[in-house]
């Protein structure tokens, strides 16, 4: 392990960089300006029939080929970074910013609050997810501020225990008691003395749940319960194409591959995060 | 070959981080004669623990042992296969950890642990080693020889313990033993049975010894010669009486200097008794279930009254497990008491923190043993300082800058410390900024809590030194609470000593060789002394023995 950091490692500003951690935020980054700017980038309305055939093939102009109904993949995949990344990172930020707020304040506060929330949040976490999405999309109808925060309350659960338990092991540090003694605020204790202590654990679990996230969206979309016609993000397309994968069509194959390199980037990333060097006289 | 062990021009490198190497020791040599015990002294990062693991062969992750010789029974150490080095381990050199409650495995029996070694390298079959760990047991006089080996290590106490990992170690009739700092966890009390074991199995098997301590005063009872290191470098070497009669070196003189307590000038406060800062009366607390008489099931802290007046200290001296950390925290509202009162400056304290005013908090500040969690490691050291000026007294950012400047020149630290965090300053830097940061407040009384039990002597020396100037300028009263008599001499102008959750006596510095209370003369007596002949010719009352020293 040694050996690998150190045959990888670059180092910029005090901290260390790692060859793979840069890739795989180069790849992020690559996604995160196509969600941006894809309305402007995509060469054919994403509900434009543009080609004769359907499941056309990799060609001049149709760069991505076509999809079910000949489309042009290029622009729906594009725009599928859209709806993929921005629903996923909309559900992804409330449910760990409400996690680990809750968590921290159950940690500092002990007692019966802590005792309540997390029963509480204890059985919402024993629902299965997929089966919670299936329910209330069938229930109230899909859109999209439904599905963000359907996402958002199934991740939340898991937020809180990961923040509370880290919280409650920098809760009994000696300078928690100090600042208790002060007659500290619960507000000053979360932000200022345990937050900055367990931030990296908690930025790299935000990385992993919005992988669950970007997955549990294809899955509800490849199940029909995502976005509806003709928006489409990368579940759905992988689903509406599916009838392609015997002529290995690229229409069923793009929208996966697009699946695989954001969730993969992100967990590279996580796990090779830049640190800072801790070298007392360098 | 003469000696059992010839180190020569030893050397070994650490990789930082950032990829740098950086060299630890910087060409350690050392002999040990058969059955000789030496002594590695210094300071923490000064290399000693470093130095007794390579005659093991062993480096800890991330170092490596570049250079030199290590010469143990006529091997060379690092030049031997770790396979090699593996089957020497245990049968010719053997390690006692400082630890020994953190290297047991707590899911097994005591004797299974203790024979292990014998069945890894086969030396003899179970039956007869359990019979030799019963000799064992009992050379190391722990108590019911026969029966120990059957319980589990949380059911022994630390000293014991200690013993049995030296049991484990000896099992395998090793040439050499090393002992890491195995003293430095325990009691004064208990230390000393743990020294005469550690000596009369030694000397009976004719054994030779390393012996990993700060604690010149241990060393000097156990050690037949002493070597002095500091920065990776030997800085002298000699036998115990030359080094402790007529050391040359300035660092080894420091040493010396830092263990004779300087007198502290008694103040003359004539009208003491209009000058009470802390008066807590009859103050209970504990841990368990309430009873029906409002107390908890378990008191640590039993009816304890005590006064401290303004400029004046007060030491609190006791041995673990006494209830003077439970008292600290008494006082300062961290565990409410459950019966008693405070009275605070004339008022009266409610008994928990939380509902105090902010001023009585303010004015009554608590300084923890460990700085190393009682600083928030993800903030600046200006941060942490500045936070109780903008919490107190509401100062804006330009006036705070400067009184966080003031505080860091106030405890001797330079100005550009600042900007670091605490993981980037030594313990005796942390100790300090520990302590700025309860100067911050403007308090009346700061309650210390065992402040420089985790610092080497010479450390715990400055920062005793430090605080006594700060009170001369500030006027501040201390609460001392250690277990380190010396340390309480220094600094306190009473001295009260608690047992068992009681207190048991109150005198003054000058008056400790005149202690009326049969625990407090134990206690007292059994402070080691920097004279070689001091552990041999203790004799100690084997009723007061039984009564108090947990064996």
């Amino acid at each position: 392990m040694v050996a690998r950091v150190a045959a990888s490692q670059r180092s910029f500003l005090g901290r260390s960089y790692n060859l793979v951690g840069v890739v795989a935020a180069l790849v992020i980054l690559a996604w995160t300006l196509i969600a941006i700017f894809a309305p402007y980038i995509i060469p054919h309305s994403i509900g434009d029939i543009v080609d004769d055939d359907y499941f056309g093939p990799m060609r001049q102009g149709l760069w991505l080929g076509s999809d079910y109904l000949g489309r042009d993949m290029l622009s729906r995949v594009l725009m599928g970074a859209r709806y993929t990344v921005g629903i996923s990172l909309a559900a992804v930020s409330i449910a760990c910013f409400s996690g680990v707020v809750l968590g921290m304040i159950a940690a500092v506060t002990g007692g019966w609050f802590d005792a309540c929330l997390s029963r509480f949040l204890d059985a919402m976490n024993s629902i299965p997810s997929k089966l919670f999405g299936l329910v209330v999309v069938a229930a109230v109808g899909s859109s999209i501020p439904v599905l963000i925060l359907t996402l958002a309350v199934i991740y939340i659960p898991g937020a809180y225990r990961f923040a509370r338990a880290l919280a409650v092991n920098i809760n009994t540090m000696d300078f928690m008691t100090v600042a208790r003694v002060r007659g500290e605020s619960t507000i000053y204790l979360i932000g200022s003395e345990i937050l900055p202590n367990i931030i990296r654990p908690v930025l790299a679990d935000f990385g992993l749940r919005f992988v669950f996230i970007v997955l549990l969206l294809s899955g509800l979309s490849f199940l029909g319960l995502g976005l509806q016609p003709p928006l489409a993000d990368w579940g759905a397309l992988v689903r509406e194409n599916i009838g392609g994968l015997p002529f290995a069509a690229p229409a069923v194959i793009v929208p996966s591959l697009a699946i695989a390199s954001l969730t993969i980037s992100v967990n590279l990333l996580i796990d090779n995060l830049p640190k800072k060097i801790r070298d007392r006289d360098a | 070959m003469t000696n059992l062990v010839e180190v020569r021009n030893l050397k070994i490198e650490a990789t930082t981080d950032a990829g740098r190497i950086v060299e630890i020791i910087k060409g350690v040599s050392l002999d040990i004669a058969d059955g000789e015990i030496v002594a590695l002294i210094g300071e923490s990062g000064s290399g000693k623990t470093t130095v007794a693991l390579s005659l093991m062969g062993h480096a800890r992750p991330g170092c490596r042992i570049t250079g030199g010789e290590i010469n143990v029974n006529g091997k060379n150490m690092a030049a031997l296969s770790e396979k090699e080095r593996a089957k020497l381990r245990g049968t010719d050199i053997a390690y006692v950890p400082q630890s020994a409650a953190a290297s047991f495995n707590p899911s097994s029996t005591i004797m299974e642990q203790v024979i292990e070694v014998t069945r890894i390298h086969k030396l003899m079959p179970p039956e007869q080693a359990r019979k030799r760990a019963v000799e064992l047991f009992r050379a190391l006089s722990l108590p019911d020889p026969e029966g120990i080996g059957a319980r589990y290590p949380h059911q022994v106490s630390g000293g014991q313990l200690q013993r049995l990992a030296a049991a484990m170690a000896l099992i395998g009739d090793p040439k050499l033993m090393i002992f890491d700092e195995p003293t430095t966890a325990l009691d004064v009390t208990t230390q000393i049975d743990v020294l005469k074991a550690f000596k009369s199995v030694m000397k009976a098997g004719g054994i030779a010894g390393v012996y990993v301590s700060h604690d010149l005063a241990v060393v000097a009872q156990i050690a037949d010669s002493i070597v002095v290191l500091k920065g990776g470098e030997v800085q002298e070497t000699g036998t115990t009486a030359q080094i402790l009669s007529s050391a040359k070196h300035p660092y080894t003189r420091e040493l010396l200097a830092a263990f004779e307590p300087k007198p502290r000038q008694a103040h003359a406060d004539a009208d003491a008794t209009a000058n009470q800062l802390l008066r807590i009366d009859n103050v209970t607390a504990g841990y368990g279930a309430v009873r029906d008489d409002g107390l908890p099931l378990i008191r640590a802290v039993d009816s304890v009254s005590l006064v401290v007046e303004k400029g004046r200290n007060l030491g609190i001296i006791g041995e673990s497990g006494c209830g003077k950390s439970t008292l600290a925290r008494v006082i300062a509202g961290i565990h409410p008491a459950a019966a008693g009162e405070i009275v605070f400056n004339g008022e009266e304290l409610q008994r928990a923190a939380g509902k105090r005013s902010q001023d009585q908090l303010r004015e009554m500040q608590i300084v923890f043993q460990y700085a190393d969690t009682a600083l928030n490691p993800a903030k600046p050291v200006e941060d942490i300082i500045a936070r109780p000026l903008a919490f107190y007294h509401g100062l804006d950012r330009q006036t705070r800058s400067k009184r966080v400047d003031e505080l860091l020149d106030m405890v001797r630290l330079p100005k550009t410390l600042r900007y670091r965090h605490p993981s980037e300053l030594s313990g005796g830097q942390k100790q300090r900024v520990n302590f700025a940061r309860a100067l911050a407040a403007d308090p009346k009384l700061i309650i210390c809590d065992e402040i420089t039990s985790a610092l080497d002597t010479v450390v715990a020396a400055a920062v005793i030194e430090l605080l006594k100037e700060l009170q001369r300028e500030l006027g501040l009263s201390y609460i001392f609470i250690s277990h380190d008599l010396s340390v309480v001499e220094a600094i306190c102008d009473e001295i009260m000593v608690m047992y068992n959750g009681e207190r048991v006596e109150q005198i003054t510095p000058d008056k400790v060789k005149s202690a009326t209370h049969p625990y407090s003369k134990l206690l007292f007596s059994s402070v080691p002394k920097l004279d070689p002949t001091w552990l041999d010719g203790l004799v100690r009352d084997p009723e007061l023995v039984s009564q108090y020293g947990h064996r």
